[in-house]
């Protein structure tokens, strides 16, 4: 996954404090949270920052596909296996007969599921990274056995 | 693994929506509307009444036939498999003999401890997988059962309450979860199981990696119910050096509580092992011809040399088995009864389509750790199972 040393390696490097922050690199956090894009940066458009920019827009590209807590999820990795589904600490609080002794879902409050052979997020509200005040659980990315889904 | 919390929506010619399936139980449904075969006698379409009475024809000509595979089958069909062996004297042999049979033979006649797959899930605090890799071969069986759930005396969670050990000769995708990974030279499991007799009295080990051998031991003595998931890594490593395991067995059930549950890589290779303990005395190649024979001489690798007709249910050899056995195998006649095609019907003089089980056909099926299980037909069709199928042959022999 993309982190933000890479995409700070991209930006012009300028601190022309035009995007609001005060420093580049915390520019590139905040890219990498998506809470600017990159039209925020006003300098990389310069022709000179051309190469730069499109390969800045290349590697942000997969962040485009994340939830709204940062969860990506690589369909063609997954092999349907339910470790994350069993593992996320949410998902057992709210379902403690299905998916917390390691049967498949039967409550609707869960976040991750397995549908056709490969896990789905239904429900990312219930996420504990989820929102202003979250949590940096990893529980469901580090039990995928092909990293298969990750977060940015 | 016979998983009974699938949830599969079928639309005309396709499944819908599934949930729960892994991608290998995705795609053994999917199969049904993709990869079905279709009744040939020699590579021309016929009717199934046709492929039937050809089939049986050929068996009656037939001087030494072998019936092998089953472990894809319903316990009903093994069973009729076998009256059909029976009446015609010939060779019976499963997908067991070149896989986890040497195994399931002691854990059947109760040499080695076994228990439930619930029970793991309630009680075990250190799983072992040892020359397996389920995240490969049963991807659901960390998540349902052997590591990631909460059971009734594990109610932390894996971090906490469980351990997870692997022992391997590569880094598999198990091996990546897991905190405690051994990788070991191929080959080398039983100068590994001598090293942790040696630490488990107070000796230094003369093998590999110390330290981590000492830690390895170390879990598996303090485990208060530890399971041991043998894989094929480990059989066809001690083949003719099982004792070993036993003996290693023996002295862990002294010290705390083992168990072990072979990994068997098909639904129902169990069934067809404990009906033919029930029914011979012993799990796997034997041939009835002038009374009732056991011995490697009846195995499939074996047997497939000089039998001239070869009735595959529930497998496919051709694919699965080394290429010396598959050639001679292609070379007699074969008859394969199979809802899904194969390079086994592929090259089958006969083949005879059969009903899915679990989908179109009910049944019961024995899993890993002898759990029976039933299940009903889903879906209406008219293709007979493979219960019905050798019964008709049975009648027409």
């Amino acid at each position: 996954m993309v982190s933000a040393l890479e995409i700070y390696q991209l930006l012009p490097t300028a601190a022309c404090k035009e995007c609001g922050y005060a420093s580049c690199m915390a520019l590139a956090v905040a890219l990498l949270r998506r809470e600017k894009k990159l039209d925020d940066c006003p300098p990389l458009f310069d022709p000179k920052y051309a190469e730069k920019l499109n390969k800045l827009k290349e590697l942000l590209a997969p962040l485009e596909q994340a939830s709204e807590t940062g969860l990506i999820i690589h369909a063609e990795k997954c092999f349907g296996c339910g470790n994350c589904v069993v593992a996320c600490p949410v998902n057992v609080a709210n379902d403690p007969t299905g998916s917390a002794v390691g049967l498949g879902p039967k409550s609707d409050k869960v976040i991750l599921i397995v549908e056709n052979g490969i896990v789905m997020c239904p429900n990312p509200d219930e996420c504990r990274r989820f929102g202003p005040n979250k949590i940096l659980c990893n529980a469901c990315t580090a039990t995928c056995p092909s990293k298969a889904i990750e977060f940015v | 693994m016979l998983c009974e919390d699938i949830e599969v929506a079928l639309k005309v010619g396709a499944i819908e929506k599934s949930k729960n399936l892994c991608r290998k139980g995705q795609g053994h449904f999917q199969a049904l509307f993709t990869e079905r075969t279709v009744p040939c006698i020699e590579g021309i379409e016929t009717s199934e009444e046709k492929a039937i009475a050809k089939a049986a024809e050929i068996l009656r000509d037939a001087d030494s036939p072998l019936f092998y595979g089953w472990s894809n089958s319903s316990l009903e069909a093994q069973k009729t498999g076998i009256e059909l062996a029976k009446k015609l004297e010939s060779k019976i042999d499963d997908t067991s003999s070149f896989c986890q049979g040497i195994l399931l033979e002691r854990v059947l006649k109760g040499t080695l401890p076994s228990c439930a797959l619930d029970d793991v899930r309630n009680f075990a605090d250190v799983s072992v997988f040892w020359g397996s890799d389920p995240s490969n071969s049963h991807p659901r069986h960390l998540s349902r059962f052997s590591y990631y759930p909460r059971g009734s005396k594990r109610q932390k969670g894996y971090d906490q309450d469980r351990n997870c050990v692997v022992i391997d000769v590569r880094k598999s995708s198990t091996s990546k979860l897991c905190s405690n990974y051994l990788r070991i030279p191929p080959g080398s499991d039983a100068e590994l199981i001598e090293a942790l007799l040696a630490i488990q009295d107070g000796k230094m080990p003369r093998f590999g990696e110390k330290k981590r051998i000492i830690e390895l031991a170390t879990i598996l003595k303090k485990a208060e119910f530890g399971v041991i998931f043998p894989g094929l890594g480990l059989i066809y490593s001690l083949t003719n050096k099982m004792e070993i395991f036993d003996g290693f067995l023996a002295k862990l059930n002294a010290i705390s509580n083992y168990k072990v549950i072979p990994m068997g890589g098909h639904y129902n290779t169990r069934g067809f092992n404990e009906l033919m303990l029930n029914e011979t005395g012993y799990i796997n190649q034997v041939s009835f011809k002038n009374g009732m024979h056991h011995g490697p001489e009846n195995d499939v690798i074996n047997a497939a040399k000089s039998c001239d007709v070869c009735v595959v249910v529930g497998s496919d050899p051709l694919s699965a088995l080394p290429f010396e056995t598959a050639h001679s195998l292609a070379k007699s006649k074969l008859i394969a009864i199979d809802p899904r095609k194969s390079l086994t019907t592929e090259a089958a003089s006969v083949v005879i389509p059969s009903a899915m089980y679990g989908l179109e056909a009910g049944g019961t099926a024995i899993r890993m750790d002898g759990l029976k299980i039933s299940f009903e037909p889903i879906i209406e069709s008219d293709l007979l199972s493979d219960e019905e199928l050798l019964r008709r042959i049975i009648e027409a022999v």
